[in-house]
């Protein structure tokens, strides 16, 4: 689950990492209020989507508008506030569909002596979280990462320890960090690397980190995810899943326990189990079509689940035919046969159905499809159903 | 021969009393495996279709003598549920729960690796010699026992590898689910290493996806030490970058962990890569030529 940059940092203000004082809002009139209440001669007006490379995104159909403004008077904040409200952003991380903007976050400025990049994700390698800091804040450190590896340091921790002091005293060295900003890195480190254990992030990213001209540590930015496994953990979390932000067919799905991710194509799919889900898709384009989506209807679909899956992907206006692809182990096909047929009544078919099931209790499974009024096109194997289905929409 | 289990296997099922773990428990009985207890803290005493319940693990392995669990109880118990099979001195421990938390791994993993006990999942299928023990959730009557070792990083697409495979009338040694998420407790490297030293296996399928650096890593080991024909098929090649493909490790992130990238790495080093999903029991044929 992702959060605001807003949200992110008033959590690290909770968990003693400094951020600048910041104050949200939805209207051009709030965004005014907020910068005169922050009282600063300078102050900078941000928008808050889901995604990174704001600063350098722009507003679809006005170029000229960033997604974040800098801003020396009330009338630059409220114009900037009112070029961004309610209009669409694209950035190099939203795709050209951009996402609306619903809030802004007016931050007071600062003195930026050094922008820095720091991020806590996961190292899968290792096993074991992984603080990433480089001389190169306020870029795209996927950038970074490619052209100069050699300027992102690494230190590994354990999430019971926390980040220790040689640790930072590596990093600092490495970063060219000196005296009183090596002591401000000694506290803002560990309380980051605590900060994501804390609340199960997945990741933890702030860029740019800067170093301020009297030596403080800020956090100018807070891109947060936390793990979806452990959000059971922090039922407080919850309150600032802002589902506007995600697109609803896919919030749809997870509330009936369905994964489902949107995709371009027009051939829906409806498998059980993730990885034969991907394979369903790579095989319907290796037989030249484009899947509509990806949806994993779990190990153990039921009845409703399946019907509701159908709903999902029939109203995908895209949707041209749906594969159906069940490899039965816990998920029966008799279980999936008869939702089937309890699908095409409620739900009905008005695209070609292409259906191939093998595993637990498959005959049974089969012979109920054939003895229904259910019109479908059987298919014998995973490339006979991906031929199939590809011929049927065309 | 086979690894990890065989028809010896003594095997418990911690959270025995829930609706799956009674299931397949069952399953695994009927198919033909040694169940010889459950746990459910608090139901101790109890049985589950003759099978007993005990309230710790440590209990069942006294009276049982069990060497292998399968673990159903609920995320946030699960890695608990590990490290009290770990301190009974279970050998091979399958965590088929899905869901959880991925810094709980990270504790776990450590203590896991420390010990002499072998981890398969979390989220995973289980594992299976065929015709000697099944522990898991697959169907057993897909597999036939034979000569393929089979690793993945998915469920549902395993049963589609190992059906190919007996339709071929190649069979399979042991086949193993690793478990789809970030961190899992055995990598496809711990496995070829065993796979290389079974007699039984005499060639080995590695079904991947898209995510991480498994099948990076498995491919430079398999180049220096393994000799046996080697298949493999990716998961994942049209799936976009940023998206979370239903397991929590199936990310191309930071334009890291694609199907290209792997399916070259593999290929370097010798590996009969399957172009698509219907294509896997022919691609461990061609490996077996190869040789």
């Amino acid at each position: 689950m992702k959060i605001h940059e807003y949200q992110g940092k008033e959590l690290f203000r909770q968990a003693g990492v400094p951020v600048l004082e910041g104050i949200v809002a939805t209207t051009p009139e709030e965004a005014v209020a907020a910068y005169e209440k922050l009282g600063g001669a300078i102050a900078v007006v941000k928008s808050q989507i889901h995604a990174g490379g704001r600063g350098k995104g722009t507003v679809r159909d006005n170029p000229d508008q960033k997604g974040v403004v800098v801003c020396k008077s009330s009338d630059e904040v409220k114009a900037a506030a009112a070029g961004l409200l309610g209009k669409t952003l694209v950035t190099i991380q939203t795709g050209p569909e951009g996402k609306t903007v619903n809030q802004v976050f007016v931050e007071a400025g600062c003195d930026i002596a050094r922008e820095l990049y720091l991020g806590i994700v996961l190292d899968r390698a290792s096993s074991k979280p992984v603080l990433m800091a480089s001389t190169e804040g306020g870029v795209e450190i996927e950038k970074v990462a490619e052209e100069t590896p050699e300027l992102i340091f690494k230190e590994h921790f354990d999430p019971a320890i926390g980040l220790e002091g040689f640790q930072v005293r590596k990093l600092c060295k490495k970063l060219g960090i000196t005296g009183h900003a090596a002591k401000a890195a000694a506290r803002f480190m560990p309380a980051i690397c605590r900060f994501f254990v804390d609340y199960d992030c997945s990741l933890t990213e702030i860029n740019p980190l800067v170093i301020t001209g009297d030596d403080q540590m800020i956090a100018l930015d807070a891109k947060i995810t936390f793990d979806g496994n452990a959000l059971f953990r922090h039922k407080d979390l919850l309150e600032l899943r802002d589902l506007s932000e995600e697109e609803p067919s896919e919030v749809r799905a997870s509330e009936s326990g369905l994964s489902y991710v949107k995709l371009e194509g027009n051939i829906g799919c409806l498998v059980n189990g993730a990885g034969l889900a991907m394979s369903t898709m790579d095989i319907i384009k290796y037989h030249g079509g484009q899947p509509a989506n990806f949806l994993d209807v779990g190990g153990g679909a039921n009845a409703a689940q399946v019907t509701e899956a159908f709903r999902i992907l029939l109203s995908d206006p895209n949707c041209k035919g749906v594969l159906v692809n069940i490899f039965g182990g816990i998920a029966r096909c008799t279980t999936i046969a008869a939702a089937l047929i309890e699908a095409s009544q409620t739900v009905g078919f008005t695209v070609p159905l292409v259906v191939r099931l093998e595993g637990t209790e498959v005959e049974e499974g089969r012979k109920m499809l054939a003895d229904s009024d259910v019109d479908i096109i059987s298919a014998t194997d995973i490339t006979d159903a991906a031929k199939k289905i590809v011929a049927a929409v065309g | 021969m086979s690894i990890l289990v065989d028809g010896n296997t003594k095997v418990i099922c911690q959270g025995i009393t829930g609706n799956a773990g009674t299931f397949h428990s069952l399953g695994c009985r009927d198919y033909g495996t040694q169940m010889v207890g459950g746990v459910t803290p608090g139901k101790g005493g109890q049985n589950v279709e003759g099978i007993p319940v005990f309230d710790t693990v440590e209990e069942a392995v006294e009276q049982t003598g069990a060497d292998a669990t399968m673990i159903f109880v609920p995320p946030p118990f699960t890695a608990d549920a590990i490290l009290e099979a770990v301190d009974a001195g279970i050998k091979v421990i399958a965590a088929i729960t899905e869901g959880v938390p991925v810094l709980d791994m990270v504790r776990v993993y450590e203590k896991v690796r420390a010990s002499g006990s072998v981890l398969i999942g979390p989220n995973c299928p289980g594992l299976i010699t065929p015709g000697s023990c099944k522990i898991g959730i697959m169907p057993g009557y897909i597999h036939n026992p034979g000569k393929v070792g089979v690793m993945s990083r998915s469920g549902t697409l395993t049963y589609e590898a190992v059906w190919q495979t007996s339709n071929l009338g190649l069979g399979q040694s042991t086949c193993v689910g690793l478990g789809g998420d970030p961190i899992v407790g055995t990598s496809f490297i711990d496995l070829l290493a065993r796979y290389q030293e079974d007699p039984q296996t005499e060639a080995i399928l590695m079904i991947g996806e898209i995510g991480g650096s498994a099948e990076e890593e498995a491919a430079a080991f398999a180049k220096a030490n393994v000799t046996k024909p080697v298949a493999a098929f990716i998961a994942g090649r049209t799936a976009p970058p940023g998206k979370r493909m239903g397991h929590a490790g199936a990310i191309i992130s930071g334009g890291k962990g694609t199907a290209e990238e792997k399916v070259a790495a593999l290929e370097d080093a010798g590996i009969v890569v399957a172009p698509t999903p219907a294509d896997m029991g022919d691609a461990v044929v061609k490996a077996i030529a190869k040789c």
